[in-house]
């Protein structure tokens, strides 16, 4: 590891001093810049790390193969938040103007910065994606121009989890006076799926409770003896985050709850949070908006073309099937196939934020596209229109087996018709406060 | 140890509301479910968790007491000392050899931080020393970071993590805590009986009570020093082994210091008993509080409980519970 | 010789009064002002205004408000961050229940709000003092922050807890808020606000309430024997102080980044804020500008520089590098002068008088 550091280190050196002399050659076709906002560092960065290599390894990818994107070639950068919304801020700023044509996109990949940057981003003109976080109701397009939720939102994900729930128990039917209960994380993030939550229990009759854990987590005993040995809920939904899953987990196996029956949002679900529950986290199960594992056609390709030849980013190949790091190939994939719709559109040049935000409007992304870059089954199609900035929020359930994620469900589609009216609500709401008029999109 | 009249006073009150504030809510409110055997697991499940905080406290308190220094870095201490048990191991070194290599290490950062740090800045106000501690720990985590990296890392003792039931299956206790807190215990009867035998023992405590007395009769006080942190540094260790294993070696092993300092104040900076009696009343103490007032607030009020908990012990006594007396003169 | 008092005579009880006493001291304020104002709107990029230029001034009025607190009244506080959260959340409610109401009075009237909860949290300084009193402030910090993300009656009832500000304007359509506000209009708005608090402080702690904290500040108990009352006294401090975060904490919200969740005023806000006062100086309005200098604009310095140099290391050998560059900084600065920065900005103005004849 360390050695490894160093070696990058010296060899980055001399490969700038190299560049330098001969990046006046490869300047004569201008490239894309895109900036990536990642945390290697800090409190998360256990979760962040596998994230931006799936991310660095796709756009790499892609300029190994094929030279980038018809023939524009994909100039990457990172810039280290450490989940730090001041620094997040900072980071946005300083990449945003970046390249020729400025930041294509920006993925904040935190709530707290996604937040900050709600406004900058409309003055801008630079589409913010979060891909299963940041404001659920930013699915409604009319309202957010500039935001788009691809593929899930948290509101989508407690209604799948109810959903999953329900089939386990043989039907909505069944789930009159069953206990669920909610542990999540004390902080706008951690809120979000409660009123979805409460809509379903009004709908279907189940008891819901609510346990907030405050930041960060380390400690949860007492939540736990009151989940574990006063209420005895049939299930229990985690919207947790960093240090507060493992704990979570190890808490839930000290007072004996099944980690059957726990079931843990999509951020609750990296390996890096496993790893460090050891046993205790066999049988818990994760709600995933991409497939797991590395047996799909575009992992074979990324170590052909990348780590046989030494340049990924991850430590070494076998890192290449964590969650999160197919999260950021799925995060890299989004971007590349808008930048390549909207290079259809706008001619094979680099393209800005306003260009990517019209492709983003008619992103397009089917099984046949997905079959073509080796992602089908590790990605759901999406497709998103003008006042649909979502697509269609489906998500998978997967099992920890003492190693790995194991998928035990298909995609199961949220109850769209309900989360749409409750999108459009808050939305209206939020455009009501901020005195904005909703774009018309027919 | 002298133990004034007012404290044993306090603590039978807080032992007294600890049971009937529950118990009462428990009778008037519909929503909070009041039984014995549970009302025991919850205290006995918060003493543990106590234990585990009076361990970080501790470390601050070691170096309070002998250099009246208020170690911002005990936090970063923690994350560093298992960073490097950890990354030593996976070098291939086995556990044993890596705990010894990593006590070096901790020494040799003592020996670093007064040389480069503590004689820089001698007869400081405090606050410029506690500064000085905030410039050690963004030094350390990022130090730590740059050897070892910042992926979560396994730290595995075999502890068990099993529950427990206790009294005919009434009352669960988890096995892990109970390791913990044992290990915890033994290391604060190995330090009391340190300090009250030793020479080196003897020395600290002269230096904590009055440095100028404790150098004219030629203590040395920059070997104290040493001496202290690398004690503090060992007690980092342990908090780090034993946090470390709970909850995976990372970053957020840092933020437990956070959970400490109310045991701080509650036990007072000076003391040692203090940190351990401290940390039995806050662990008990927000746990109780949040399985049985926090339903009626909303929940998630252990944080703040602990910190108004502190509060309310130094309205009271305001140098802690086991605080010297402050006096003071014009 | 060309920095002394030497010749410059005051004939009126205002000329000895006045604030900076020195003709050069004031030739070179007005040039700073001057350049605040004028030069650094024209000649910098968007992303120096809205990036560093803001979170700068603003955390900077936050630490002129706790050096009122730490630095002149000697009360050690961890609270800033909760009061902060306070005035963000107060200017969020009056700006939407009072759609009408003008910017100004939001921010002024949150920053009285503010102070209303600092008195209350302030009680417990009659009793318990230094570290004691700084750990028992952040009783406040979490109880506050628990606080407004538990009730939605703080965000209007919005799902996640989070509130966004409304584009407001100071007059006419000039916008400081929302995404329409330029950020221009935005650095000049926070910057008068800024300045005139600076002043004001300044004013105050040259008068009998500032003589007043410093002497409690040096001792109390010696205060309280020539006839200082405590408990106005330190209440007067803990409400000013918390005054001046409130308004900061609405400028963070409503001007820097336009929404926020209760966790950005956390507890690492807290001890960002006391960093800035130690390393600026303890008891000095300069300080407190050159602590957030520091502490706001070093890192950015230190994470960019890399780029600069044209070299391409890792994101994350960048941050570490970062973290120990800056820790070990703050050590340097402490060992070179434990005063803090305001005090070496005394010490090289004396060096001038000198200069650059020292005998």
């Amino acid at each position: 590891m360390t050695i490894k550091r160093i070696k990058t280190s010296i060899i980055a050196a001399a490969v700038i001093s190299g560049s330098l002399v001969g990046s006046s050659a490869t300047l004569a076709m201008e490239s894309q810049f895109i900036g990536s906002l990642v945390y290697r560092t800090g409190p998360y960065a256990p979760g962040g790390i596998p994230w931006a290599d799936g991310f660095a390894d796709y756009i790499e990818l892609l300029n190994a193969r094929d030279g980038g994107i018809n023939g524009v070639k994909l100039e990457l950068e990172e810039c280290d938040t450490a989940y730090n919304t001041d620094k997040g801020v900072e980071c946005y700023e300083r990449l945003k103007n970046k390249g020729s044509t400025g930041m294509p996109a920006v993925m904040p990949l935190s709530t707290g910065i996604t937040y900050a940057l709600l406004d900058r981003v409309v003055a801008d003109k630079i589409p913010l994606i979060t891909s299963g976080y940041g404001r659920a109701d930013a699915a409604d397009g009319r309202v957010f121009p500039y935001g788009f939720v691809p593929p899930a939102t948290y509101w989508g994900g407690a209604d799948i989890a109810i959903n999953y729930i329900a089939s386990q128990e043989g039907g909505y039917g069944n789930l009159k006076g069953k206990k669920i209960a909610l542990v999540y994380h004390d902080s706008a993030y951690g809120k979000e799926p409660i009123n979805t939550l409460k809509a379903l229990a009004a709908q279907h009759g189940y008891e819901f409770s609510e346990f907030p854990v405050p930041h960060p987590g380390l400690e949860q005993k007492a939540t736990w003896l009151k989940i574990g040995r006063q209420l005895r809920p049939d299930y229990v939904l985690m919207w947790g985050w960093g240090v507060m899953n493992a704990t979570a987990i190890k808490e839930a196996a000290a007072v004996g709850f099944p980690r059957e029956k726990f079931i843990g949002v999509w951020w609750s679900g990296n390996d890096a949070d496993m790893v460090p529950a050891g046993d205790a986290a066999k049988g818990y199960k994760s709600l995933q908006f991409n497939g797991v594992g590395s047996d799909f056609g575009v992992h074979k390709q990324i170590k052909s073309e990348l780590y046989a030849k030494g340049k990924g980013s991850a430590k070494s190949a076998e890192n290449t099937g964590e969650v999160a790091y197919n999260r950021g190939l799925q995060s890299a994939f989004i971007l590349t196939e808008a930048l390549r719709t909207a290079m259809a559109e706008f001619g094979n040049k680099p393209v800005t934020g306003e260009q990517v935000a019209w492709a983003m409007d008619r992103l397009d992304i089917t099984d046949a596209r997905l079959k073509e870059v080796g992602a089908d089954g590790l990605f759901d199609p999406i497709k998103l229109s003008c006042a649909d900035h979502l697509g269609k929020g489906r998500a998978k359930v997967t099992q920890w087996d003492g190693s790995q994620w194991v998928a035990i469900s298909d995609w199961i589609e949220p109850n769209s018709e309900m989360l749409r009216s409750m999108y459009e609500e808050s939305a209206a709401a939020y455009a009501k406060e901020k005195g904005i008029t909703p774009r018309d999109c027919k | 140890m002298r133990i004034e009249k007012s404290v044993i006073f306090i603590f039978i009150w807080t032992l007294l509301l600890m049971v009937a504030i529950p118990w009462t809510i428990g009778k008037v409110s519909s929503n909070i479910f009041f039984e014995w055997p549970f009302f025991f697991e919850v205290a006995i499940g918060g003493l543990l968790a106590g234990v585990m905080y009076s361990l970080v406290a501790l470390g601050f308190v070691l170096i309070f007491k002998a250099s009246g220094v208020f170690n911002f870095a005990q936090g970063a201490m923690v994350l560093f000392s298992a960073l490097t048990l950890v990354g030593l191991n996976e070098l291939g070194l086995p556990m044993w050899l890596a705990i010894i290599a990593t006590l070096a290490v901790m020494l040799l950062l003592a020996v670093a931080i007064e040389r480069v740090v503590l004689r820089s800045l001698v007869n400081q106000e405090h606050i410029i020393l506690f500064m000085a501690t905030i410039g050690i720990t963004y030094f350390l985590d990022g130090f730590g970071q740059t050897l070892w990296g910042s992926e979560v890392k396994i730290l595995d003792l075999g502890i068990p993590n099993n529950p427990g039931l206790y009294f005919d299956g009434k009352i669960l206790i988890n096995d892990f805590d109970l390791v913990a807190a044992l290990i915890a215990g033994l290391l604060v009867i190995g330090l009391a009986l340190f300090f009250q035998y030793t020479r080196i023992g003897r020395a600290l405590r002269a230096v904590a009570d009055d440095h100028q007395a404790a150098l004219s009769v030629g203590i040395p006080l920059k070997h104290i020093w040493v001496i202290v942190w690398a004690v503090a540094g060992i007690v980092a260790l342990v908090a780090g082994i034993m946090w470390g294993s709970k909850l995976g070696v990372q970053f957020s092993l840092a933020l437990i210091a956070l959970k400490a300092l109310p045991v701080l104040i509650l036990g007072g900076f000076t003391s040692v008993p203090g940190a351990i009696i401290g940390g039995l009343i806050i662990g008990a103490g927000e746990k109780l509080a949040e399985v049985f007032v926090a339903p009626l607030i909303g929940g998630g009020i252990e944080d703040w409980f602990a910190y108004m908990l502190a509060l309310a012990f130094l309205v009271f006594r305001p140098q802690g519970l086991f605080g010297e007396k402050i006096i003071e003169r014009v | 010789m060309l920095y002394r008092e030497a010749g410059e005579f005051k004939s009126t009880y205002q000329a000895d009064q006045a604030i900076l006493t020195i003709r050069q001291d004031r030739w070179f304020m007005w040039a700073l002002l001057a350049v605040a104002f004028v030069l650094i709107p024209l000649v910098s990029s968007e992303y120096w205004l809205g990036t560093i230029m803001l979170p700068f001034l603003i955390l900077a009025l936050a630490a002129l408000g706790l050096n009122v607190l730490t630095g002149y009244a000697g009360q050690l506080s961890l609270g800033t961050g909760g009061f902060m959260a306070t005035g963000a959340f107060a200017a969020y409610k009056l700006a939407t229940a009072f759609p009408e109401l003008n910017i100004l009075i939001v921010i002024l009237m949150s920053g009285a709000i503010t102070a209303g909860v600092g008195l209350l949290f302030g009680l417990p300084s009659l009793r318990i003092k230094g570290f004691y009193l700084a750990v028992a402030t952040l009783a406040s910090q979490f109880f506050l922050i628990w606080m407004f993300n538990k009730f939605g009656w703080f965000t209007n009832y919005s799902a996640s807890g989070v509130i966004s500000a409304p584009p407001m304007a100071v007059f006419g359509d000039n916008f400081v808020t929302g995404p329409y506000a330029t950020a221009e209009a935005k650095y000049l708005f926070t910057l008068t606000l800024v300045v005139l608090f600076a002043l004001m402080t300044k004013n105050l702690v040259r008068s009998n309430i500032g003589r007043e904290w410093m002497a409690v500040r040096d001792m109390d108990i010696a205060a309280e024997i020539i006839g200082i009352k405590m408990l106005p006294t330190k209440l007067k401090a803990f409400a000013y102080s918390s005054f001046l975060c409130g308004i900061a904490g609405a400028l963070w919200a409503f001007v820097y980044t336009g929404s926020v969740e209760p966790l950005a005023f956390d507890v690492n806000r807290s001890f960002q804020i006391l960093f800035m006062i130690i390393i600026g100086g303890l008891g000095s309005i300069m300080g407190a500008f050159l602590g957030s200098a520091f502490i706001v604009l070093l890192p950015i310095f230190l994470s960019n520089a890399p780029h600069w140099v044209g070299l391409n290391i890792p994101v994350d050998l960048i941050s570490h590098i970062e973290f120990m560059v800056f820790g070990a900084l703050i050590i340097f600065f402490l060992i070179v002068e434990p005063h803090g920065l305001a005090r070496l900005w005394q010490l090289l103005k004396e060096k001038l008088r000198l200069w650059p004849f020292p005998y």
